[in-house]
């Protein structure tokens, strides 16, 4: 009736196999993410917080701002 | 019990007795016709492989010929029989079952022309339904705003105030 005996398929051990290589998958592209994550947002982030306040004048701030008349406790110099 | 039976035939000679018993005649004694539906169905079926019935239900005189060859050796049987006798029980083999269609193309033109119609409807709506903007979307408001918002430094750090030049007055480069 067939040309040729076909190969017995998998019978067994179909879902332990399926589930070893999400698992190897999953948990490579979860790592890839926090990583990339990491590198491209909060190292940024820290890198720019730093730069900020390595010479920053919370007075001389304080003094613009009340000048720009932002503030309802102190009114700006001249009133 | 009686009471049961009188008000039954009470309500046969309502409906009227004639009626009742021609119908039932047609069927048979009151035995129940089966339809169709109510009968096992062919159907093709990925996850089922075997219908409950045969595609082909009224065999001509080829077929039933080819089924008494078939109580047979199948070894002697041609090629083309075989696959008479299979096209006999089913309508469809797995690889035609499974072939896909040209159907997306049709739902993602749907999908895309009443999107497009849509936008029609909301076009209209701007003109003939809302009325006017508040004032707070004006020039002078928005730019009054932004100064404001730069002058009590909001997010200094990485966001709106970070992108003006506080000392040359204006966005930075």
């Amino acid at each position: 009736m067939s040309a040729g005996t076909l190969a017995k398929p998998a019978m067994r051990g179909l879902l332990g196999k399926r589930l070893r290589f999400h698992l190897a998958v999953a948990f490579t592209l979860s790592l890839a993410a926090a990583a990339g994550f990491k590198f491209s947002v909060t190292e940024p982030r820290k890198q720019a917080y730093a730069e900020f306040y390595k010479n920053y004048d919370a007075m001389k701030e304080f003094e613009a701002m009340r000048e720009a008349g932002v503030f309802q406790s102190v009114r700006p110099k001249g009133q | 019990m009686t009471s049961y039976r009188m008000i039954a035939s009470r309500a046969l000679s309502l409906v009227g007795r004639r009626a009742i018993s021609t119908s039932v005649c047609l069927r048979g004694h009151g035995v129940a016709k089966v339809e169709d539906y109510a009968l096992p169905a062919y159907f093709d079926r990925r996850e089922s492989p075997l219908p409950d019935a045969t595609f082909v239900k009224h065999l001509s005189s080829e077929q039933l010929a080819l089924k008494e060859k078939e109580k047979g050796s199948w070894a002697q049987m041609t090629e083309a029989e075989k696959l008479a006798l299979y096209r006999i029980s089913f309508n469809k083999s797995f690889a035609e079952m499974n072939m896909g269609t040209q159907e997306w193309k049709s739902v993602v033109a749907g999908v895309f022309f009443f999107i497009g119609l849509t936008g029609f409807v909301v076009m209209w709506q701007r003109t003939f339904v809302y009325g006017d903007v508040p004032p707070t979307f004006t020039e002078e408001w928005i730019a009054a705003q932004t100064q404001r918002m730069l002058d009590m430094r909001m997010n200094p750090v990485e966001g709106f105030s970070n992108k003006w030049d506080y000392e040359n007055k204006e966005w930075k480069k």
